[in-house]
């Protein structure tokens, strides 16, 4: 089974993935634009790029562990999902900035004045540079420092979860949801230390 | 009965939709043959327009709804509440009241006078709408039951019928849906209990058969399915108070001054402008000003939210 998916995925070229995952901002905006969506097409938008992106992340952060447990290998994926997930938040952030907001001065109170919004940006903000340091002259400049950058994608992904959770009214699940996932890809990570009773002293 | 309201919004001038021109029709029709269902929404008082403000669709207010018995999507309601067993309908009223009783809703409807109201809709999310409701004085209504001296406010609850409503097996909020008034803000005549939209029967994603519509205060107070109404001496609990306390007062009176701890009430969203859509001001108490700020003068209403 696993020969088969690693064969397959072997042979799907990068960029497609690229073009495969850029097609959901588009068919969303047509929608929005086409009265499709909703009757309030602008927070609507607004939503679905942010679900996006977020699912984005919980794919990504699960690439390794699927690897780690069940042998998948798809790391040659890793990198387009991580970029597309900045393109999403990017795309997420503009739309609320220019449709939703509108108002320049009120982007920059709404950011220190409410916590949600202080959060996203502060995931969107960390993640900036990993987007700009996913290219193979990034890696071999930054060297091992490289990886450790990286790390930097639990905490955002964390933070993501939290804003989704922090911006829904009463007590819903599906954000809590995505946390939980987000909290359990990133204790499959954990490297837990061997038993130690019966080490010879 | 209650002082009647002269309205600041009427059909008469306003961008009309085309299912708003065909109301008239559907209602003669309705006449003709005895009122759909038990024909709640019933009658209309044309007047002079004094506004340009839009009416919002049919489609746009029977299709974008907050009822979180039936989901906290904002397509759920009308997807879901079909479900929703309306007929027969009645409304228990109690508590300080000279005459408590279980009201048949035919009852009720045969007593009142419904009239087309249009009012502002200012949903607490910072969107709005225009909604050509038909109803009547909530004050008629507590009247026929018999407000006695002591009765301070009136608490109301929604239906709870966990077989028919999919959202209520989440515990979004602490069901049944309970909101409440202090009594002059029911008593007031702007404060109608709503069985129409455009003329035709109230839809379920709407609050059927029986709402009520407060306009100065956010969208939420205005609670849906009415099946209670108890008069009480004291402040009664909400919802959304118990809830979140520091998000959603007792009073929740629109107000620009005055901002949600997560947005701004500054502004609000007019639905139906599509995907560039310019915000606009928030008006004092949804642009109801001149007829309820009365009712809390004195008060400081950063406190009092």
């Amino acid at each position: 089974m696993l020969t088969i998916i690693h064969s397959a995925t072997r042979r799907v070229p990068i960029w497609s993935v690229y073009l495969l995952l850029t097609v959901p901002s588009v068919y969303y905006f047509y929608l929005a634009a086409t009265g499709m969506l909703s009757v309030e097409p602008i927070k609507a938008l607004e939503h679905k790029l942010g679900e996006f992106g977020l699912q984005l992340i919980v794919f990504g952060l699960a690439i390794t562990p699927l690897r780690r447990h069940l042998g998948l290998n798809l790391m040659r994926f890793r990198r387009a999902i991580g970029v597309m997930t900045y393109f999403y938040i990017s795309v997420h952030l503009l739309v609320w900035l220019v449709l939703d907001v509108q108002v320049l001065s009120m982007v920059w109170q709404d950011i220190v004045k409410r916590p949600y919004i202080t959060i996203g940006m502060l995931a969107f903000v960390a993640m900036t540079p990993l987007a700009l340091s996913s290219n193979n002259y990034a890696v071999r400049k930054l060297g091992p420092l490289w990886r450790r950058l990286h790390k930097l994608v639990y905490g955002i992904a964390i933070l993501g979860a939290l804003h989704f959770i922090m911006l829904v009214k009463g007590f819903q699940l599906e954000p809590l949801v995505y946390m939980g996932l987000i909290l359990l890809l990133l204790v499959l990570r954990l490297k837990l230390p061997k038993p130690t009773f019966f080490r010879p002293v | 009965m209650a002082h009647r309201w002269t309205p600041d919004l009427t059909d008469a001038h306003i961008t009309p939709e085309a299912d708003f021109l065909n109301r008239r029709q559907i209602m003669k029709g309705m006449a003709g043959i005895g009122l759909s269902g038990i024909g709640l929404a019933l009658g209309a008082t044309p007047s002079v327009a004094k506004t340009n403000e839009k009416l919002n669709s049919w489609d746009e207010i029977t299709g974008y709804n907050n009822y979180y018995e039936f989901g906290t999507g904002k397509d759920d309601p009308a997807e879901h509440a079909h479900r929703l067993t309306t007929a027969p309908w009645s409304v228990t009223i109690d508590g300080l009241v000279d005459r408590p009783a279980s009201y048949n809703l035919e009852d009720i409807m045969a007593k009142m006078t419904v009239e087309e109201r249009i009012y502002r809709l200012r949903c607490v999310e910072a969107w709005s709408m225009v909604v050509p409701w038909n109803g009547f004085e909530l004050a008629d209504l507590l009247n026929m039951a018999g407000v006695q001296s002591g009765a301070k406010y009136v608490a109301f609850e929604t239906v709870l019928r966990p077989d028919e409503m999919p959202g209520v097996s989440y515990p979004v909020l602490d069901w049944p849906y309970v909101e409440g008034l202090r009594l002059d803000e029911a008593m007031h005549p702007l404060t109608i209990m709503a069985s129409g939209i455009y003329g035709k029967d109230i839809p379920k994603q709407n609050g059927a058969p029986l709402r009520l519509v407060v306009p100065w205060k956010y969208g939420f107070k205005s609670i849906k399915s009415v099946v209670r109404m108890t008069l009480t001496d004291r402040e009664p609990p909400t919802s959304w108070n118990k809830a979140n306390a520091r998000e959603y007062g007792f009073y929740s009176n629109v107000n620009p001054k005055v901002d949600h701890p997560r947005w701004t009430q500054a502004s609000e969203r007019p639905i139906g402008g599509g995907l560039f859509a310019k915000r606009k001001p928030t008006r004092m108490f949804n642009g109801y000003e001149s007829e309820v700020a009365s009712l809390y003068k004195g008060m400081d209403l950063s406190k009092y939210f």
